[in-house]
């Protein structure tokens, strides 16, 4: 029996640079790298749907996960539906296929949440924003705002304040054309959506029926 | 009700007084009921009948009448204003056994330890404000290892609610993030089915920590609601088997592969899987490692275990799990210590993962088998679909030579006495004792079925790797939060959940034991068989050796200048006190601490400069694990 000689520290083995490697590797997403293809993520836009039991504290909840991990989203709404014991959240959500994919599933997570389903592209989403601009040039703020559909909501002697409504791209057009009158305040509801057609946006389980 | 003539049940009696009280306005409106079925119209008698029956009278009973359906035995907690209507419904309730802790902290960890051993709910209770957050600890350790804990808060009166009243604190906002589900009551009559939930959530499916917050009013007002079985909410679907078609595939992934490996992770524990997971190993010939909460699910001394992987896993685990072929991934959320950076992590492997909650499928490693339901049911639809068997003769003896090149071997290779043990005499005297070999010392002085627990360091990752787990639930640990004062609460907990013949031994550090050594007073009155070893290196060891390692050797607060006589403190508080200060100590006080009848602390002065190897680096890659200091 030798004695442990005290200058050693650690354990036996070949080094680090002397053994058996894999020839492999994954993505930060843990995605497995095919060599001949590499595999990109890239973040893409889009819209899920939650419907969710009408109780206290589940937005709260809701937008407590987004914050917690770290999803990237662009608006949240909620309110009621056609059901009192019901309301629905729409998130607009800028991520990867991976983590699109993780948000659908903590959603589902949470105790409230009846149903989640990220839409699809030809879904109805629409947004509303309000925009208040410098009542200098009042008829040219009339033209353009007749051109986005919008709806002058007031109007006095130094500000003009619109509505308009529409998918994400003719608001973003519609503020970017508001600019040069000077805007001085925006309030935007963020994108509220439901599925096209036949297409449920929500699936409600027979007995929460 | 405006006056006492519009109550029909009462017309024709005598109003005990013109102007009820509002405790009186709100008992007459709870008897009704009584008073119906008996068709007596005194006020008086059916009060009394319906105590003596099983009616519940306030919100507080209702909630022990759930803890009492529920089949709770025992609870942890700590008294407090808010809470006490609830503990004063206990005071008649003879099934529940209240443990009183010295901290909330200890009542939490104590609770999930119960939890881990038998596999329901623990249940802790504490009052609002301070209580509560002292739980907060204990529920996101419970939350982090899906371990199934009921928690209870008293909180201020409904209408002090928001007021920022004495002891308030926004306990439901406060542990959102680290429960499965918490609820707010807000009525006598809806309490105990929020507790019966409470139950259900925390135990179903992928399990794990629920909160119910009860302000006093709702724990005073009076209720008739029975206590109902714990049922999960509708909006809540628990899976079970997995797509046929995906195990299908799967299976066929593992027949073909060259080099699989089994990933048992804690959901094998939880799940109780251990035995359709051993039985596919062994039928299909494929090498186990396991996660850290995955120690127990298959036998360390089996030939096929590779014991642990990932930061601190063994040399052999390591190898196997980075150059797989086909990862078999068995309720294990893939974890950063585990993976090391999931770039290298397992790269060539097809990956089978199986787990109960879908969330954790290609979370962080993407799975090319998602299979998703309960361990055991997934494990049995694998074996069925297994028309062949892997050949892994190869493959098994390359493990097998990395077990010889990868030895965990602390010191020169340890003469063994006849029963197992460390041979204490092989060792030289004059040095400080090896914590490793202490760790082993106590695994064979022990039975196969004792309970280890731990607090977080060094020392845990030596009874990772130096004790030989054989089954499950016998591994007790703070995992993913890694919460330092874990290990002597836990102890409690599992010494309450455990069998009477069933040893518990904690494993601690110093720095671990000074967090929440107050916990021993617990264990003396309650005289618990429970023996703790301190691995006492006067520091936080891990701090320390990460500081030599990254940190160019600047200790700073790391360190202990003074710390206590661990065995003198142990007799203060009313335990018995043991030191080892040399291998010779060691076998005789090992036994004499283990002999003890009820809680025993031994003070084990251990050589100050050990490291835990192997390392990976946090991030690193777990092929290139290093067994010095040189290789990181």
């Amino acid at each position: 029996m030798s004695e442990r000689s005290d200058s050693r520290k650690g354990l036996p083995g070949p080094a680090p640079e002397a053994r058996q490697r894999p020839v492999g590797r994954r993505t930060a997403q843990g995605v497995r790298v095919d060599p001949e293809a590499e595999a990109e993520h890239p973040p893409r836009r889009t819209v899920i749907s939650a419907l969710v039991e009408h109780e206290p504290g589940v937005l709260a909840r809701v937008s407590g996960l987004f914050s917690r991990r770290q999803f990237n989203i662009e608006s949240l709404t909620v309110a009621d539906t056609q059901n009192d014991d019901w309301a629905r959240i729409t998130v607009v959500v800028e991520e990867s296929d991976p983590g699109i994919d993780q948000v659908e599933k903590q959603l589902e997570k949470v105790v409230p949440v009846i149903h989640v389903r990220e839409l699809e592209q030809d879904a109805v989403a629409r947004e509303l924003v309000v925009l208040k601009v410098d009542a200098d040039r009042p008829e040219e703020i009339h033209a353009i705002t007749e051109m986005y559909r919008g709806k002058t909501l007031d109007a006095g002697p130094r500000t003009v304040t619109v509505e308009l409504t529409g998918d994400e791209r003719k608001i973003d057009d519609a503020v970017d054309a508001f600019r040069q009158f000077g805007i001085r305040e925006i309030a935007r509801t963020g994108q509220t959506a439901l599925a096209r057609g036949e297409t449920k946006t929500a699936v409600v389980p027979d007995h929460l029926k | 009700m405006t006056e006492q003539g519009a109550v029909p049940e009462f017309d024709g009696t005598e109003p005990s007084s013109d102007e009820p009280t509002d405790h009186d306005a709100v008992r007459e409106g709870a008897e009704p009921q009584t008073q119906d079925e008996s068709g007596r119209a005194d006020p008086e008698a059916p009060a009394d009948a319906a105590a003596d029956d099983t009616s519940i009278r306030t919100g507080a009973d209702a909630v022990v009448a759930a803890l009492e359906t529920a089949g709770v035995e025992t609870v942890f907690g700590v008294q407090g204003g808010a809470i006490m209507p609830v503990y004063d419904a206990l005071y008649d309730a003879e099934a529940v056994e209240h443990v009183t802790m010295a901290h909330e902290q200890g009542a939490a960890h104590a609770a999930d330890a119960y939890g881990a051993v038998t596999g329901d709910p623990g249940v802790c209770m504490a009052t609002s404000g301070p209580g509560a957050t002292n739980l907060v600890t204990g529920i996101a350790d419970a939350d982090m290892d899906s371990e199934p804990v009921v928690a209870l808060t008293g909180q201020v009166p409904s209408d002090l609610v928001g007021n920022d009243a004495f002891q308030e604190t926004d306990t439901v906002g406060v542990t959102t993030p680290i429960t499965k589900s918490n609820t707010f009551a807000s009525s006598a009559d809806e309490v105990g089915e929020d507790v019966s939930t409470a139950f259900a959530l925390a135990a179903s499916g992928r399990q794990g920590p629920t909160l119910v917050d009860l302000p006093k009013d709702v724990t005073t007002d009076e209720t008739a609601v029975e206590a109902t079985d714990p049922s999960v909410p509708g909006t809540v679907s628990v899976p079970e088997r997995a797509d046929e078609g995906a195990v299908e595939a799967a299976a066929n992934a593992i027949a073909d592969a060259d080099r699989p490996v089994i990933l048992a992770g804690g959901g094998v524990v939880k799940g109780d899987a251990s035995d359709e997971l051993r039985a596919f190993a062994r039928d299909h010939q494929i090498p186990v490692s396991t996660t850290m909460p995955g120690i127990g699910a298959f036998p360390e001394d089996h030939d096929l275990a590779l014991e642990m992987a990932g930061m601190h896993g063994t040399g052999y685990a390591n190898m196997a799990v980075t150059t797989t072929d086909c990862l078999l991934a068995v309720g294990t959320r893939f974890d950063d210590r585990l993976t090391g950076g999931v770039d290298s992590f397992a790269p060539d492997a097809t990956v089978v993962h199986v787990d109960i909650d879908p969330a954790e499928i290609s979370k962080n490693v993407e799975a090319d088998h998602p299979l998703i339901g309960n361990a055991s049911t997934v494990l049995d639809q694998l074996a069925a679909a297994m028309d062949e068997s892997p050949d892994t003769t190869d493959w098994v003896a390359q493990c097998a030579d990395w077990q010889a090149e990868y030895p965990m071997d602390y010191a020169v290779p340890a003469a063994d006495t006849d029963d197992g043990a460390p041979d204490a005499s092989s060792f030289p005297d004059d040095q400080p004792v090896k914590p490793q070999f202490v760790v082993e010392a106590v695994d064979a002085a022990t039975d196969d079925d004792t309970i280890v627990t731990t607090g977080v360091g060094q020392h845990q990752m030596w009874a990772c790797q130096y004790w030989t787990y054989t089954e499950p639930r016998t591994w007790v640990s703070s995992h993913g939060l890694g919460a330092m004062g874990y290990g002597l609460p836990s102890a409690i907990g599992a010494r309450l959940a455990a069998d009477d013949d069933q040893s518990v031994v904690c494993f601690y550090g110093d720095g671990s034991f000074l967090m929440t050594c107050q916990e021993l007073v617990v264990a003396a009155r309650e005289n618990l068989d429970i023996t703790v070893f301190v691995l006492n290196n006067e520091a936080i060891g891990m701090v320390r050796q990460w500081q030599d390692a990254f940190f160019d050797g600047r200790r700073m607060a790391s360190e202990y200048p003074w710390v206590p006589k661990f065995d003198t403190l142990a007799e203060a508080f009313g335990a018995d006190g043991f030191r080892i200060e040399s291998y010779d100590d060691a076998p005789d006080v090992i036994e004499a601490a283990l002999a003890t009848d009820g809680p025993a602390v031994v003070d084990v002065y251990v050589d100050p400069e050990e490291d835990v190897y192997p390392m990976v680096p946090s991030g690193g890659d777990n092929g290139q694990f290093a067994l010095s200091e040189d290789h990181l």
